[in-house]
């Protein structure tokens, strides 16, 4: 643990914290100094953007947080988008969502709309007109947004936590640490694909599974993939990177040949060693498969999708597959975006599709952020590896993990139905 | 038996308690119920276990960003533990206590182990902790000598 004497604070630094800037952005700026000799930086160093998480409405503390950064005049100081809130602003009334909630989860959309931030309400921030570019320096929250833009992108942000990244954004500056620096992006931990066929990599639930499967055997560690041959869509990349930061800490990893700072196994590791090496066979990702669904019967309540946020590619593959049916009338079919992603979907004529099958879309938020399912719903099938991590837990619901495929089709016919000849042959 | 070893406070406080440990890191997100102090993370060995009050120990933090706005929250409504040990720097804990003391003034006592001292942790030993982050331990073969 290399803990420096002294931080180094530059004039701006020291005008913010004598409070000339103002006492909400006084208080953001104790907050990171305070930070910053807890990691025992030396200095800390300018930010381009921020994503902010700090948005979810988690209790009166969230609130009275972001109520106070705004009572005290804070205002964010660069391009700083939202991740999802705690309520949909406009539709929360046709869900189980208790009124006060609302009402306390719209006062916090506010607090940070008031203090500058974009209303983006999006997990999947790099799938905006805002994302980052490589190389950038920002400071993000969000797991799942935090290694996308690590991993795929190339920008640099530690793992912010909620109430940080705000304080990030409003002064502009972190502590130079983490996934900042060029030192601490090196690969750890060496995934080998051993006999993993193409057919494999190419199908959807690979990534979610290898996913889950990398945050597991990596802690906190930057793991590296070797052995993948096919070249993965955003989506599917989405998928792996919000499973890994579910299962594990992950918060970059690499892919050799694939993404922006492992073009060989060498960059991928800085020409360091591996800490520790693993073989991952077809052995290992069915017990990762397997540990995804937590249901064993055939009964269904509800489908969840766009755990992140659907993208307008994934409704557009979504409207194919529904292809004129209509789901059982037992079975609730629910998919989670952003306002402008529906908006956009409206536009290329998906939403008619989704909405002749019965389907809904819930906007800026999702069923683990915001209180919107019934009790009564029990059994939930999901395409995603987060949701599947996350809702036995918090929603005390049963999960099956399927393909957006077997997630239509089960729908369709009331009960879980999954194709596991990918598994099983 | 009783032993004594120093930690590094990255957040300092007085907090006395027992100790409830996993080897397995925990996102507070999703894993932790604020509202009662539940360990809700149905994949976690800790699951079912009421952390309030007591000394958690954790290697460190997983997952979720919102881990600290859940610890946050269960400050707040008097349902955290009485004290987080892990090993190595964890900000998502320590944040939540600093934040805490903006808002309330307010903290708990986050403190960093060496992987050493954390590996002679125990659950059920006793912990007191004081504010230069010395950590007095007690054993349960000390504290109950009759259960054998």
């Amino acid at each position: 643990m290399s803990k420096s004497d002294h931080l180094y604070l530059s004039d701006y630094d020291r005008e913010l914290l004598a409070g000339e800037r103002g006492p909400g952005t006084q208080m953001a700026m104790r907050i990171i100094v305070r930070m910053a000799e807890i990691l025992g930086v030396e200095r800390l160093i300018d930010i381009e953007a921020a994503h902010i998480d700090s948005s979810l409405y988690m209790g009166a503390a969230t609130l009275e947080f972001a109520e106070k950064l705004v009572d005290l005049g804070a205002m964010v100081s660069v391009p700083s988008t939202l991740n999802v809130s705690g309520v949909d602003e406009h539709g929360w009334m046709h869900w189980s969502v208790p009124p006060d909630w609302a009402e306390n989860a719209k006062r916090q959309m506010r607090a940070y709309q008031e203090m500058g931030c974009i209303p983006t309400w999006t997990c999947a921030p790099y799938q905006t007109e805002f994302k980052p570019k490589f190389g950038q320096q920002i400071a993000w929250g969000e797991s799942n947004a935090i290694v996308f833009a690590n991993s795929i992108i190339g920008a640099r942000t530690e793992r912010y936590p909620d109430l940080l990244d705000i304080c990030a954004a409003i002064t502009a500056r972190v502590p130079a640490a983490g996934l900042h620096l060029q030192e601490n992006r090196a690969g750890q931990v060496l995934l080998r694909l051993k006999e993993v066929p193409d057919r494999v990599q190419r199908h959807e639930s690979f990534y979610p599974v290898l996913g889950h499967l990398m945050g597991k055997v990596s802690g906190e560690k930057n793991p590296v993939v070797v052995g993948m041959e096919v070249e993965p869509e955003w989506d599917q990349l989405k998928a792996l990177g919000a499973a890994a930061a579910s299962s594990g800490t992950v918060g970059l990893f690499h892919l050799v040949g694939i993404t922006p700072e492992a073009p060989t196994l060498e960059d991928a590791f800085q020409g360091n060693e591996p800490e520790q090496e693993i073989d991952v066979t077809m052995d290992h990702l069915l017990e990762a498969w397997r540990e995804l669904s937590t249901a064993s019967g055939r009964e269904l309540d509800l489908v969840v999708l766009g755990c992140p946020h659907f993208s307008l590619a994934e409704f557009e593959r979504l409207a194919l597959l529904l292809n004129g049916q209509e789901k059982h009338k037992d079975v609730e079919f629910l998919v989670n975006s952003n306002r402008t992603m529906r908006a956009l979907a409206d536009e290329e004529g998906y939403l008619r599709s989704l909405e002749a099958f019965g389907g809904v879309v819930t906007v800026d938020t999702c069923p683990l952020a915001t209180p919107m399912l019934s009790p009564d719903i029990d059994v939930v099938m999901t395409n995603s590896a987060k949701y599947s991590y996350y809702a036995p837990g918090m929603l005390d619901e049963q999960v099956v993990f399927g393909t957006l495929e077997d997630c239509v089709l089960s729908a369709v016919e009331g009960r879980v139905v999954r194709d596991e000849s990918l598994w099983y042959t | 038996m009783v032993y004594v070893i120093q930690s590094r406070p990255l957040v300092a406080g007085c907090a006395e308690g027992e100790v409830l440990l996993s080897d397995k890191p925990l996102s507070f997100w999703g894993g932790y119920d604020s509202l009662t102090g539940e360990i809700i993370d149905r994949r976690h060995p800790l699951s079912g276990e009421f952390a309030a009050g007591k000394i958690l120990a954790l290697p460190f933090s997983r997952g979720s960003s919102t881990t600290t706005a859940v610890l946050l929250e269960s400050m707040r409504g008097g349902t955290a533990p009485a004290a987080i040990l892990t090993i190595g720097v964890d900000t998502f804990y320590a944040l939540a206590s600093i934040v805490a003391e903006e808002l309330f003034n307010e903290t708990i006592p986050i403190l960093s182990l060496s992987p050493a001292d954390f590996e002679r942790l125990k659950n059920g030993d006793t912990a007191k902790i004081s504010q230069s982050g010395e950590i007095t331990i007690s054993t349960q073969a000390e504290k109950e000598p009759a259960a054998r």
